[in-house]
């Protein structure tokens, strides 16, 4: 087997952090007292090839593709809280890729393929679950619309079924398919490779793979402006911990891209939203894959913990309040007691918001920007966490080569200007 | 749930209103309007961490229009006016607000 970047980064005198069954079982026998830190945490130097702004998924599988595909390793990740803080650690870890345009599907199944052998790739187990996705239908124009989707999945060579009442039932079995009920299912969307992962370990097994490959991770260290030189193109960033130079800059700070990209004086075409979740008490496994239901806004799924993890819709108006108003997440819950009768009596144990950038299409933005080396991975609205692996791969791709890989070559910023629009508001999970 | 204080009927519970999107966007004249105007005029929005003027409306009440400035990190609203009126100065309003807090 040739050697991966893990093995070349001990190869090359970066401390080596390897799991094997044989590290697992010395350190079963002291107590598990010997590992060492997953991630290396130094001081920020002088200057770099690239920053990335926000240490989420997203900015650290950047960081990694670039030192690991791109041989980019003179890389800092700057992240205002704590690494996986923001929405990485707030998501409802579903992964899909049943996008309904030929871009979008092209993005998101190229993530999925990824998502298959991440573990392995990093060394890490990021507990990737391909337990399959259901999309119920509740109307007649659901209907039609699943089917399209299906029927466009198919001839993308993306795997998707439809499925009777009955059929998802026998999928699901918890699943309510009364024709009395407030929202009667009338069929169901099945991709059967869509799944979960949990989203800590997702967020952990790139900073460790980035850090063995160099990679400097600088938590607690805001971002207060970003430096341009006099022909206009980036020069670094002034942080809480001092200024940073940098030739490159990529933006992947999700809810706050608008405020980052202000300080580089470019105007997003994107809108912050709070998104709702929520999680139960924990319970023997009881529901053995992700159902959601686009209709009423409800998607939900059992974590290998037990928990129930409840995604709810976003608040109505712009805000970066992180919290939401209650009456979101009832309206879920409404939903999923009437399709899940069993779960009336589940305590629920918490809920929070995240902060969504939304497009104006309800696609990504991946792209170079007007100024010069300055990149921005952002807008993934409600669904960023099941792209983070291919957002990576693509946009690491973008800033090294400073040319969009083909996958990412159509989520440009100036498609708003030319009307060349990717317009998923059907597809993505929450109708907003 | 936020309390809206709508001008027409007063204080009502936030389910009532809907939130339709930033105010005092206006579609450019015809005349001289690049691509690069329209875009602006259709997508690209101000999306502050801090004080917007927004466009509401009463849907379940009395179905009319307002203005209103919120702060969009505590979403605490700030002051209500009519449709037409001038957009308040931001800056101004940000400034006695930061003030208040500092006086409490």
């Amino acid at each position: 087997m040739p050697a991966g970047p893990l093995e070349s980064a001990a190869l090359s005198g970066v401390r080596p952090l390897r799991f094997s069954f044989a590290s697992l079982l010395r350190n079963a026998f002291s107590a598990h007292t010997g590992w060492p830190e997953q991630w290396r945490s130094p001081e920020p130097k002088a200057a770099y090839d690239v920053i990335i702004v926000g240490a989420g998924g997203h900015g650290l599988a950047t960081a990694y593709y670039l030192a690991a595909e791109h041989g980019i390793t003179n890389v800092a990740v700057i992240e205002r809280g704590w690494l996986g803080g923001g929405n990485t650690g707030r998501n409802t870890t579903i992964i899909r890729s049943n996008y309904l345009w030929e871009e979008s599907e092209a993005l998101y199944d190229h993530a999925l393929d990824l998502w298959q052998d991440l573990s392995q790739v990093l060394n890490y187990n990021v507990m990737y679950s391909p337990r399959g996705v259901m999309m119920l239908a509740h109307t007649v124009h659901d209907v039609q619309v699943a089917r399209r989707h299906v029927h466009a999945n198919r001839l993308a060579g993306i795997q998707n079924e439809w499925l009777s009442p009955e059929e998802a039932k026998a999928f699901c079995p918890p699943l309510n398919i009364s024709k009395d009920i407030r929202y009667p299912v009338m069929g169901a969307a099945l991709q059967r490779k869509g799944g979960v992962a949990r989203h800590d370990a997702v967020a952990w097994g790139y900073a460790r793979a980035a850090s063995a490959l160099g990679v400097d991770i600088i938590q607690n260290c805001e971002v207060t402006a970003i430096r341009r030189g006099p022909d206009g193109a980036v020069t670094g960033i002034e942080t809480t911990k001092g200024p940073i130079g940098a030739k490159k800059i990529g933006v992947v700070a999700a809810g706050h891209t608008s405020v980052v990209m202000g300080m580089a004086g470019v105007r997003m075409p994107l809108e912050s939203y709070p998104l709702q979740a929520l999680v139960s008490e924990p319970l023997k496994p009881v529901f053995p894959c992700v159902v959601m239901s686009n209709t009423i806004h409800a998607y939900i799924s059992q974590s290998d913990k037990g928990d129930l993890v409840i995604g709810a819709g976003t608040d109505q108006y712009v805000s970066y309040s992180q919290t939401g108003g209650l009456h979101i997440t009832t309206h879920t819950l409404d939903a999923i007691c009437e399709l899940f009768p069993m779960f009336r009596r589940v305590r629920m144990l918490r809920n929070w918001g995240g902060i969504v950038d939304v497009t104006p299409d309800r696609s990504p933005i991946l792209a170079k920007t007007p100024v010069p080396g300055l990149f921005v991975n952002c807008g993934w609205g409600t669904g960023g966490f099941k792209a983070t692996p291919g957002s990576g791969h693509v946009f690491a791709h973008t800033i090294a080569r400073d040319a969009p890989h083909p996958k990412n070559a159509p989520f440009t910023l100036e498609r708003f200007r030319d009307g060349r629009l990717i317009d998923e508001a059907a597809a993505a999970a929450v109708a907003h | 749930m936020l309390l809206i204080t709508c001008p027409i009927c007063g204080p009502r519970p936030e389910i009532e209103f809907r939130n339709m999107g930033e105010a005092h966007i206006a579609r450019p004249t015809p005349e001289g309007t690049t691509d690069d105007d329209m875009a602006a005029f259709l997508y690209l929005r101000s999306n502050p961490k801090g004080l917007i003027a927004e466009r509401w409306r009463h849907v379940h009440g009395c179905a009319r229009f307002f203005n209103a400035v919120r702060h969009t990190v505590t979403d605490k609203f700030v002051t209500v006016y009519e449709v037409g009126a001038p957009k308040p100065d931001l800056a101004a309003l940000a400034a006695d607000l930061a003030a208040r807090e500092a006086g409490r």
